[in-house]
């Protein structure tokens, strides 16, 4: 069913922290590889060794560059490594689209999964998630996305040290941390409240569980702000341009 | 947004074939005979062939019924069962009237209505994405319902002048509705141009969360090559290519339409009517082409789109 849980007792997620990810991507190809064999249909590939190789992918790697606004001399880039896999969203807009009901949210964990049996691979999903967080596999024709390694968190058979997700377990920074964020009292929420963890373009609405702790402020430059400043407000143009402008506003 | 052919294709014909449903719901050549067989079974092909071309795209076509189910939240299944309940009471209206000369008003009402609701819920598919903020305006289903109705009345018109003549009444109403319809997308595209991506709420400082910090540059993409999201979303469209296929839409949509409707208000006939409703069709594939392509995602902020320029005088690099 595509509606939402009101409130799920458990929020399970993951604390990411950009100050200490070194860009290794050990956790994208240990999310490949437990995932390629496990929940679902395998992770294809196309191409992998010709031209334009490509394929689905649940967790990767971007790396930005911060350029210090006030630049004063000697300001050098901050160069930021930013994981990033679905953030299991309380307010899931790729659920609620979703016309089959092959997205669900569990209303046990709050983890968002795709029923890859009604799938029909539409797309909408992905198109919804602000995040870029769902690939349709080319292969099988139906969404994938990160399952919190669901098929380990649980797993009675492997020793208790692997039942957390393949990307945290591999992390060779301990970059990634998995926990229940609607307990204040748990490892991740504590962490998240000690370094000021954030949500990703809280602007969208979508409520995610998964935080992202920011670098640390002796990494940052000079004269850097508490926030993100807001965005320059546009001016309103003169004559008819300024009035079209309005009614545009208006309509909404 | 990658503009897939078969979305552009459906949203077309399935536009402009529930206009034709609803005027001929209406009682637009109720009681005509022929005109109005040909004019019901071209408004079920468009919109059949509509629906057929728009699970073309689709990962499983044959779960394809599945998407009717969650109407509760989804514009998607939604607009799946409106368009069956649309079709299915039309085909019993058009034949009450066909086979048996009986005229069920209120059953055409509802008709109507439901179609006019079905090419909505067309457009709130797109127009409920924030992901999208071009698309995420009440702008967007008023072309919607604005085409499609022009389309309608245009193609009713053919088959009105075909039978009797003229079809001025028909044809006024497909002028008004020209009018309504390009006034509704011109704000569409004042409003689109005013907001490119990294303008508005989501940019790369929100969507990185590193603002605070500074300006926020992509440095390397995830991997070497594209992958779905940057082939599906992240698709750019050349300034120009964009501006000439603009004008191309509102001639080929609208400037030309108009005068062939004009022709056929003053000199009669169908081929009037029937030029502009194929010209309007081709405009609309331009239009709907456009809609998609220039379409902006905001998850292409994660891929270097939508990024402030260097800010002057920034020392340059080591090459
Ligand atoms: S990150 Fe995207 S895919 Fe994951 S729950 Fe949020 S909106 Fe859905
Ligand atoms: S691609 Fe699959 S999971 Fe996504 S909206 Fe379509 S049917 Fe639902
Ligand atoms: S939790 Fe599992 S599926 Fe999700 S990104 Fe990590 S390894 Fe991949």
């Amino acid at each position: 069913m595509t509606a939402l849980p009101n409130d799920t007792p458990k929020k399970l997620g993951l604390v990411i922290d950009l100050d200490v990810c070194v860009g290794c991507h050990a956790c994208v190809v240990n999310c490949k590889e437990w995932n390629t064999g496990g929940y679902g249909a395998a992770l294809s590939d196309q191409e992998p060794y010709g031209e334009t190789p490509s394929g689905t992918f649940l967790n990767r790697i971007h790396t930005f560059e911060v350029l210090p606004e006030a630049n004063g001399a000697g300001a050098s880039p901050m160069v930021v490594h930013f994981p990033k896999s679905c953030l299991h969203c309380a307010d899931a807009p790729c659920v609620t689209v979703c016309p089959t009901g092959a997205s669900y949210k569990r209303a046990e964990d709050g983890i968002v999964l795709v029923n890859e049996d009604w799938c029909i691979g539409c797309g909408l999903c992905a198109w919804a998630c602000p995040y870029g967080a769902r690939e349709l596999d080319e292969a099988e024709g139906v969404m994938k996305k990160c399952t919190l390694c669901v098929d380990r968190i649980y797993n009675e058979n492997l020793e208790e040290v692997d039942r957390v997700p393949a990307c945290v377990r591999t992390c060779p920074t301990n970059a990634r941390h998995f926990g229940d964020l609607a307990d204040p009292d748990s490892a991740v929420s504590r962490l998240v409240a000690a370094r000021g963890g954030v949500d990703l373009m809280p602007e969208q609405g979508t409520a995610p569980v998964n935080k992202y702790l920011p670098p640390r402020r002796n990494r940052a430059p000079a004269g850097a702000a508490d926030e993100t400043p807001p965005a320059a407000p546009r001016e309103r143009a003169a004559g008819l341009t300024g009035w079209l402008e309005r009614v545009v506003e208006m309509i909404g | 947004m990658h503009p897939a052919r078969s979305i552009i294709v459906f949203t077309t014909l399935s536009g402009a074939g529930f206009g034709l449903v609803a005027l001929l719901a209406l009682g637009a050549l109720a009681g005509s005979g022929s005109p109005l067989l040909w004019a019901a079974l071209l408004a079920l092909a468009l919109t059949g062939v509509g629906l057929l071309s728009s699970t073309f795209h689709l990962g499983h076509p044959e779960r394809a019924w599945r998407a009717l189910t969650q109407w509760r939240t989804s514009w998607l299944s939604r607009e799946g069962v409106l368009s069956i309940a649309t079709l299915g009471l039309f085909a019993v209206q058009m034949a009450a009237d066909l086979f048996y000369g009986m005229r069920l008003v209120p059953l055409g009402l509802v008709t109507a209505a439901l179609a006019t609701v079905t090419v909505y819920a067309t457009a709130m598919i797109y127009a409920s994405l924030k992901t999208v903020p071009r698309w995420h305006t009440r702008l967007t289903p008023a072309c919607y319902l604005g085409f499609a109705a022009a389309g309608g009345a245009m193609l009713a018109s053919a088959f009105a002048a075909g039978a009797d003549g003229r079809a001025a009444g028909l044809e006024w109403l497909a002028l008004g509705f020209l009018l309504v319809a390009w006034a509704a997308k011109g704000l569409w595209w004042f409003r689109a141009d005013r907001i490119p991506l990294g303008s508005g709420d989501s940019r790369p400082e929100t969507a990185t969360r590193l603002g605070r910090y500074g300006r926020v540059r992509l440095l390397e993409p995830p991997h070497s090559m594209g992958n779905y999201l940057t082939r599906e979303m992240v698709f750019r469209t050349a300034r120009r290519h964009a501006a000439a296929l603009r004008r191309a839409a509102a001639l080929l949509g609208g400037g030309l339409p108009v005068l062939l409707l004009a022709a056929g208000l003053a000199a009669g006939g169908w081929i009037w009517p029937a030029a502009a409703s194929l010209s309007f069709l081709l405009g609309l594939l331009a239009e709907r082409w456009l809609f998609f392509a220039e379409a902006e995602h905001v998850v292409s902020l994660y891929y270097g789109e939508g990024e402030r320029a260097r800010p002057a005088g920034f020392p340059a690099r080591p090459a």
